[in-house]
């Protein structure tokens, strides 16, 4: 996916996160890190700009919820967790940019549900590429890219990257 | 396809152990602030624990007295919910007899995965390492390091300060017997700060310079150009009432009071605990709001909480 196919398909993700409030919900956004976090602020102020709505933005690192971590993890960094909001009766929308084994998202269920309890959680992912462990699924979807365990997908955004795209790359054995 | 990855710091400590911060590097120590920072917020939440550590057994020894530290340690264990085994020195084998190597074998028999340890001994954490598979965090071992509360003295400062470059520290009390004052020299230097050490002649170490720090016995010179003064117990249990003529006498040239706060106002005053009051710091400075030491206190948790997180595997 170049640049354009990314940020077209975000701005259907952000209208599909404004058809999916209901009129009493209070809705926010909360971004994984680190992709999640820049896909998150994309779609708040598309929200904003196409509804004239403000949803509140959090962030969430679930380093260390994650259930791989006895077996050693590449990186002990911590990111910042940090909702500024009550997650209490909620609507909330978690934003990664790639769904893959559905471990990440068990996490970060776990990760919120040790803030509070929400009314509602929904799952919002740029790339579904499929292959889940566990029986997890996404509410909302940018594009499904059937893979093979041994390509990865690497998305890029500008904040980060210098630029926006999508690939499938073969990882390095 | 040219990789685009984003190098930021460094992610994992390079050391299996923490017995001292002589050995650790620049990146190594803010690794460790940094986390302890995110560590700091969960300590805020409702729900003040998280799951990282389920199924992964620490043991506390603890073959000196110690109750904040051995609480903060347990604490920090219980907030990342691991399994903890605490271990004194009285009613327990060690009166029996026991030496440490056995002491070490059994719980190494015992499968556990971490050993914090409080010697009254230099190297005592050292000696651990080559008993035990797991990880060992020094926590004290005589007067050689306590690398902990040197880290929660560092978040302590850089919660007031931007940063340790140029940063003038005081370390003042009984230099020699202190392993909290080694620590922190070594950290402080490292991090760019300006340390000098003050104390009477009897309670400073020979050589001390060597370590690169400015030394004074007096106390005024210390703290009229500092902008941190960490002061330090007065440890009557290490030593016998020689070296000090009096605790009345050591006030009168060391203590703090609140005429120095009065005179330097940027100064913040740091204590490792507990306080000797009258003695190391006067009631109103241990009252006064650039006194510091509750929040050591609380940094203490966090600080504990990413050391064990960063070394566990």
């Amino acid at each position: 996916m170049d640049a354009l196919d990314v940020q077209r398909t975000i701005r259907r993700l952000a209208r599909q996160i404004i058809e999916s409030i209901n009129s009493d919900d209070e809705v926010a956004i909360v971004g994984l890190h680190r992709r999640g976090v820049y896909l998150g602020a994309r779609l708040q102020s598309l929200i904003l700009e196409l509804e004239g709505i403000s949803v509140p933005l959090g962030t969430l690192d679930i380093t260390m919820y994650r259930d791989d971590f006895r077996s050693g993890l590449k990186e002990r960094k911590i990111r910042s967790t940090n909702i500024p909001f009550d997650v209490n009766h909620r609507h909330l929308v978690l934003v990664d940019d790639v769904l893959y084994t559905g471990r990440t998202v068990r996490a970060a269920m776990d990760a919120v549900t040790d803030l509070g309890r929400p009314a509602r959680m929904q799952f919002l992912t740029l790339i579904d590429r499929e292959h889940r462990e566990l029986p997890i699924r996404a509410d909302m979807i940018g594009r499904v890219v059937p893979t093979i365990s041994r390509e990865e997908v690497m998305v890029q955004f500008n904040e980060i990257d210098d630029r926006d795209g999508v690939w499938l790359v073969e990882r390095e054995q | 396809m040219e990789a685009t990855t984003v190098k930021s710091g460094s992610k994992v400590l390079r050391h299996k152990h923490l017995l001292g911060l002589s050995t650790y590097s620049v990146e190594e120590i803010s690794l460790i602030l940094e986390t302890a920072k995110e560590f700091r917020q969960i300590l805020e939440r409702p729900i003040k624990r998280v799951p990282t550590l389920r199924g992964f057994t620490i043991v506390n020894l603890f073959f000196e007295p110690s109750t904040r530290t051995r609480i903060s340690f347990e604490l920090a264990e219980k907030r990342l919910s691991a399994d903890l085994i605490n271990f004194g020195g009285t009613g327990s084998s060690l009166s029996k007899g026991e030496t440490l190597r056995d002491t070490a074998q059994n719980i190494e028999a015992m499968k556990v995965d971490m050993a914090v340890i409080r010697h009254q001994s230099p190297g005592a954490a050292h000696f651990l390492t080559r008993c035990i598979k797991g990880s060992v965090i020094n926590a004290g071992d005589g007067s050689h390091e306590h690398p902990t509360q040197a880290l929660i003295d560092l978040l302590t400062i850089s919660e007031h300060y931007q940063s340790f470059s140029g940063l003038n520290v005081s370390i003042i009390g009984d230099i020699a017997h202190s392993r909290v004052a080694r620590s922190n020299i070594f950290a402080l230097n490292k991090l760019g700060a300006h340390v000098t050490v003050c104390g009477p002649k009897t309670l400073m170490p020979a050589q001390i310079e060597k370590l690169g720090v400015n030394v004074t016995h007096r106390l005024e010179d210390a703290l009229d150009v500092c902008d941190v003064a960490i002061t330090l117990r007065i440890q009557r249990e290490r030593f016998g009432a020689s070296l000090v003529p009096s605790l009345r006498e050591y006030h009168a040239m060391y203590g703090l009071t609140s005429d120095h706060l009065e005179r330097n106002q940027n100064l913040i005053v740091l204590h490792p605990g507990p306080v000797n009051r009258g003695v190391e710091l006067d009631d109103d400075v241990v009252e006064h709001e650039r006194a510091v030491i509750l929040d050591q206190v609380t940094n203490g948790v966090a600080i504990r909480m990413a050391v064990i997180y960063l070394l566990a595997s």
